[in-house]
């Protein structure tokens, strides 16, 4: 399976939960599939999907799930020892690891290569983590999100996109009515 | 007048709930200062940008953020300041400590100093420089407009400030 392939999976699981989406083609993805106000889309900042969705947990008890790929948490490795050293229960990482920067014409990722996302998040202090193949990745996410323990998922899938168009939603837009989405 | 206590009361007084912190030996006292209180919930960070990313969070999650840090992150976040902090428009009160100003004992830090202020104006980010131990009265004041105006807003703290680096 592919991303968006993935994405269309599970859908129906995310739908009713905040959920932090990675910028390029998984935002693109996800707003087309199933765009939900309680989704924000980063249209920036390569590599902080999970530390804006770890934020949004640490200070409000609904589930989060930040969607993450392997090429954005290698560009943000930091973030891995604060989410372990600080676990919250509402919290779970989705890192969909296709071993490729899909955005950007899916030149290959160290985690396709030598380098294991789910051994690094382990040293990094982080307690619950899972590694899936994709078609098997519902039911995991499904009981890491009604889960007290924060999870890392990483899931393992085939690399490849599909044409989406640009988020046009003015970010304002975007994050006031997930902000609405997280009071409601 | 202790200056760590005054700033951490300033931030629990204007409802700053969520700060992250890295570190630097000006800021060493804040950060323990911060770090003690029990109506701030201090999560320190790898990088910069990283602590934006959960400042971000923070504020969407209905908490007023802060970032503690020092003047090389300007060089470190500035497309996180771009493209998450200003063009969602959230409020950052960015406290940081402004190293290679007088009193510094390291010549390498006067190289990003140099460019400190000019990257900030590059940027539209509101900037204000404490310099005298008295100037940190207005740090109220600076809170209330960063979350009236929804900005990031630098507030660059020198040497000469914090009392110089003793011996050095």
């Amino acid at each position: 399976m592919i991303r968006s392939e993935i994405l269309r999976d599970i859908a129906p699981i995310i739908r009713d939960h905040l959920v932090v989406c990675n910028i390029g083609l998984p935002s693109q993805e996800l707003h087309s599939i199933d765009d939900q106000p309680t989704n924000f889309y980063m249209l920036g900042t390569m590599g902080l999907a999970s530390s804006i969705g770890f934020g949004l947990a640490l200070v409000q008890p609904k589930p989060v799930i930040s969607i993450d790929g392997d090429g954005s948490v290698l560009t943000n490795l930091g973030t891995l020892p604060t989410i372990g050293n600080n676990a919250a229960g509402n919290y779970t990482l989705l890192i969909i690891d296709n071993g490729s920067y899909g955005s950007t014409g899916d030149q290959p990722t160290y985690a396709g290569k030598k380098t294991s996302l789910a051994e690094v998040a382990r040293a990094c202090g982080c307690d619950n983590v899972i590694e899936v193949q994709d078609k098997d990745l519902g039911p995991v996410l499904r009981d890491a999100i009604d889960s007290d323990e924060m999870t890392v998922i990483v899931c393992k899938c085939d690399s490849g996109n599909v044409k989406m168009p640009v988020i046009t939603l003015d970010p304002v837009v975007i994050r006031h009515r997930f902000m609405e989405a997280v009071k409601a | 007048m202790n200056i760590d206590r005054k700033i951490a009361d300033d931030l629990v007084a204007n409802d700053v709930f969520f700060v992250t912190t890295v570190p630097c030996k000006q800021l060493a006292g804040v950060i323990e200062e911060v770090e003690r209180r029990d109506d701030i919930m201090h999560v320190p960070a790898n990088k910069e940008d990283e602590g934006m990313g959960l400042c971000a969070g923070a504020f969407m999650g209905g908490k007023r953020p802060a970032i503690i840090m020092q003047n090389t992150a300007i060089g470190v976040t500035i497309n996180t300041l771009v493209t998450l902090i200003q063009f969602y428009r959230m409020p950052l009160p960015m406290i940081i400590s402004y190293r290679g100003e007088l009193r510094e004992p390291v010549a390498c830090q006067v190289e990003m100093a140099v460019h400190t202020k000019a990257l900030l104006a590059q940027l539209n980010i509101p900037t204000y420089h404490f310099h005298r131990q008295k100037d940190v009265e207005e740090l109220d004041n600076i809170l209330k407009y960063t979350f009236m105006c929804n900005k990031p807003v630098a507030i660059l703290t020198d040497a000469n400030f914090w009392g110089g680096y003793g011996d050095q």
